[in-house]
């Protein structure tokens, strides 16, 4: 149990330490100062003449978030045909059929917002085609436009008085050349000599100790599932994610995913802080961000630890806590912390089973997904927190009686009432989301989709509501884990959920680039003595107040009818 | 819009060559040095390949180590868990089954010492580990059917268990099928 709670601090523990050397690498790339990876150079101009591209072209935040889009909605509509049509093309050894077009709809979505719903199973839903060159490379992509938008506030930030902030394809290409891909080789290296297979060999068959004939699923995983972590998008190659043994080989592969999942998330927070040159204001957000993160994961650890109530009463000793869905090579402690951080910074991939953790664990990692702030996934995370701190500011204006100002510019009505929408959106759309899917499962029992509203929940009560909460959480957070017992291969859950993610990812994203350029773009005003100190201890826990005030007033009453319900019935 | 549609088309396709085709090419080929040559880690006994290192096997014979349950019937073409949760009545029947048939074909072992792990399903169906404490409670079922000595079979555990990660770090894991192997090679 000690060598448990040893193995999870020490995860923690390596992320941070190289965190801060990853953090200043970053901001010399973005600052455009000379590194070792400037090799990549060459490379980059070839990319950039051949598409017609001029790398130094300044932009604003419109033509930013006009040439994002626009190249998100080429990989969607190249995702969604790849998808469609993967059985004809090549690279399917195990011969998997193209998915049906509301499956191709929700994959693609999915995988270019950032996000890993995956209502499929990795061995029989996708060929090592489109694994590799359609949901592989997104995961790269979308984890860089993420990082783009971020690197957009940052600038925007850092200037006094500007609408020129940097070039959207410079910097989307420069996160991929320079950060992702040499990291995703290193980390793709230390699975491959742990034995995580990386050929292209398909399923294999064999005949067991005992004479059962067996398949097993294969394929190049270890490439994948290293972006899939670093990028912090979190689809699984197999089925069971890294669960499955040959995703997550051993106690050391574990540490080298959680790390490499967390690693960006918590070195763009100290990037920010270098970058803009307010190194106290970054540590201020950090130490909130933290805060937030132990308060979500110790009930998840000691939960999971202390094992079922359920079977406890049949008088079973759980020496090794809460089995059920989870890997012994991991064990309780291992998989309580993963929940949390998967789930905080929308990673989505799991390596043990949400669905069977106890109601507490559960109710930690929902709002770990409506927080969404604590760390958060690649780039996006910071650009939640930065529309809670604008609410905060404008909250400590209105205490104090003065325009609120911030980074030197006067925060007025426009960025306040985008704040305020982008704020509001969430509850919207997971509440909405729910109460829909509630109608349908009680009024239309029995529509012939797929699978039956009726057959959709895989548990009785309470958490049979908290699975479609949870569904539609996940879509909105771009999280991607699920209560999995879910049956969520349908059109209704393909379809809804698909329009969930493409809302709640990029208006988060679209919005906090707008507040930043429109304060970019004002008058500067020096700090004075009547400013609100923004680096301040107490603005920090003015905004985690804020975080905390506005998440119960939205969640409450449904967590009170899911995993809270849960908790007292058992 | 428009002025961005080539070029993000043309950007596009260059990532797809490097991101989705020579970044797992490159990974492909060092994996041939690699354990397993980068196609997975198997486990051969009398010349003959019996399993995956790391993929769970069923053992329905008492005269086994058994894995933990399984709910895709240890076949790794496809994998998960039960998805059930904590207090879903269905699901407590399962595990009470479970409980029952352990006691029946381990005479002997009080409830209170089965380890949760033996009577709880996997999350990926092919969990190839068990506890070291797990292991010890099937002893004494193994060595009467095989007629070996307890302690023995004691000293076979331990010597296939793994420890944590440099002593301090994770949990023991035993490989259930590397020590049914050694089990084998025991006479």
């Amino acid at each position: 149990m000690t060598t448990e709670i040893l193995g999870v601090i020490a995860t923690y523990g390596i992320t941070l330490l190289l965190a801060w050397p990853l953090a200043r690498y970053i901001v010399k790339i973005f600052r455009g100062e000379r590194t070792w990876s400037d090799f990549m150079a060459p490379l980059e101009r070839l990319f950039f003449k051949i598409s017609g591209i001029n790398p130094h072209e300044e932009m604003n935040w419109k033509q930013h978030m006009k040439a994002m889009l626009t190249i998100n909605l080429v990989w969607f509509v190249y995702a969604f045909f790849a998808l469609m049509f993967q059985d004809k093309l090549p690279l399917n050894p195990d011969g998997n059929p193209g998915q049906s077009a509301d499956l191709a709809f929700n994959t693609a979505i999915s995988f270019v917002v950032n996000c890993n719903l995956q209502h499929y199973s990795g061995e029989t839903g996708v060929t090592y085609f489109t694994q590799l060159f359609v949901l592989a490379f997104l995961q790269f992509v979308s984890a860089a436009t993420g990082i783009a938008a971020l690197v957009v506030v940052f600038k925007a930030m850092k200037e006094k008085t500007t609408t020129q902030l940097g070039n959207f394809w410079d910097i989307f290409l420069k996160t991929i050349t320079r950060i992702l891909l040499p990291i995703s080789i290193v980390i793709a290296l230390i699975f491959i000599f742990n034995g995580m297979p990386a050929s292209f060999a398909g399923k294999d068959t064999l005949v067991t100790m005992q004479g059962d004939t067996v398949n097993v699923s294969r394929g190049p995983v270890a490439g994948f599932v290293a972006i899939k972590h670093l990028g912090t998008n979190g689809g699984g190659f197999f089925g069971a994610n890294s669960a499955h043994p040959l995703e997550n080989v051993n106690y050391v592969t574990w540490m080298t995913e959680m790390v490499a999942q967390v690693v960006i998330p918590i070195a763009m927070v100290f990037a920010l802080g270098m970058f803009i040159q307010r190194k106290k204001f970054a540590y201020v957000i950090f130490g909130i961000m933290t805060i937030g993160m132990i308060c979500l994961l110790i009930p998840s650890m000691q939960q999971e630890m202390a094992g079922n109530p359920e079977i406890a009463k049949m008088g079973i000793h759980q020496a090794t806590g809460a089995m059920e869905g989870k890997e012994v090579r991991f064990g309780p402690a291992a998989t309580g912390y993963w929940s949390t951080v998967t789930t905080i910074i929308s990673t989505g991939s799991v390596c043990g089973w949400h669905d069977s953790t106890m109601p507490l664990t559960g109710l930690m990692q929902l709002l770990g997904m409506m927080l969404n702030c604590f760390y958060g996934g690649c780039g996006v995370g910071i650009l939640n927190y930065y529309i809670y701190i604008i609410i905060a500011v404008f909250i400590s204006g209105l205490m104090v009686g003065r325009t609120p100002e911030f980074m030197g510019h006067k925060l007025e009505a426009r960025e306040v009432k985008i704040a305020a929408l982008i704020t509001l959106l969430s509850p919207f759309l997971i509440l909405a989301g729910t109460a829909l899917s509630s109608w349908v499962l009680s009024h239309h029992p029995d529509i012939n989709w797929a699978v039956k509203p009726s057959a959709w929940l895989n548990n009785p009560g309470y958490h049979g509501f908290s699975e479609m909460l949870y569904e539609y959480t996940s879509a909105n957070a771009n999280n991607g884990s699920g209560f999995e017992g879910l049956g969520d291969g349908n059109i209704f859950w393909n379809v809804s959920t698909g329009f969930v993610l493409i809302l709640g990812r990029f208006l988060p994203i679209i919005g906090p680039v707008a507040i930043a350029g429109l304060m970019a773009s004002k008058k500067y005003v020096p700090e004075s003595a009547g400013t609100l100190r923004t680096d301040s201890l107490t603005f920090g826990a003015m905004t985690f107040a804020v975080i905390v005030i506005l998440t119960a007033l939205a969640y409450f009453p449904a967590l009170a009818l899911g995993p809270i319900a849960e908790y007292f019935s058992l | 819009m428009k002025k961005y549609l080539w070029p993000s088309i043309k950007l596009t396709l260059l990532l797809v060559i490097v991101l989705g085709g020579l970044y797992p090419l490159f990974l492909a080929a060092v994996a041939k040095l690699a354990p397993g040559k980068g196609d997975g880690v198997t486990v051969t006994h009398n010349g003959r390949v019996v399993g995956y290192e790391n993929i769970a096997q069923k053992f329905t014979d008492d005269k086994y180590f058994q894995p933990r349950p399984s709910t895709v019937d240890y076949n790794a073409a496809s994998s998960g868990g039960s998805n059930k949760s904590a207090g879903n009545p269905d699901y407590l029947k399962t595990v009470q089954a479970r409980i029952d048939t352990f006691m029946v074909h381990n005479p002997g072992v009080k409830k209170e010492d089965i380890p949760a792990e033996l009577v709880t399903a996997s999350a990926s169906g092919l969990d190839p580990h068990l506890s070291p404490e797990a292991a010890y409670v099937q002893i004494p079922r193994v060595a009467r059917l095989r007629g070996i000595p307890a302690d023995r079979l004691k000293q076979l555990v331990d010597a296939n268990t793994k420890p944590p990660v440099l002593g301090v770090l994770g949990v023991a894991t035993v490989n259930v099928l590397k020590l049914n192997i050694a089990l084998d090679d025991l006479k």
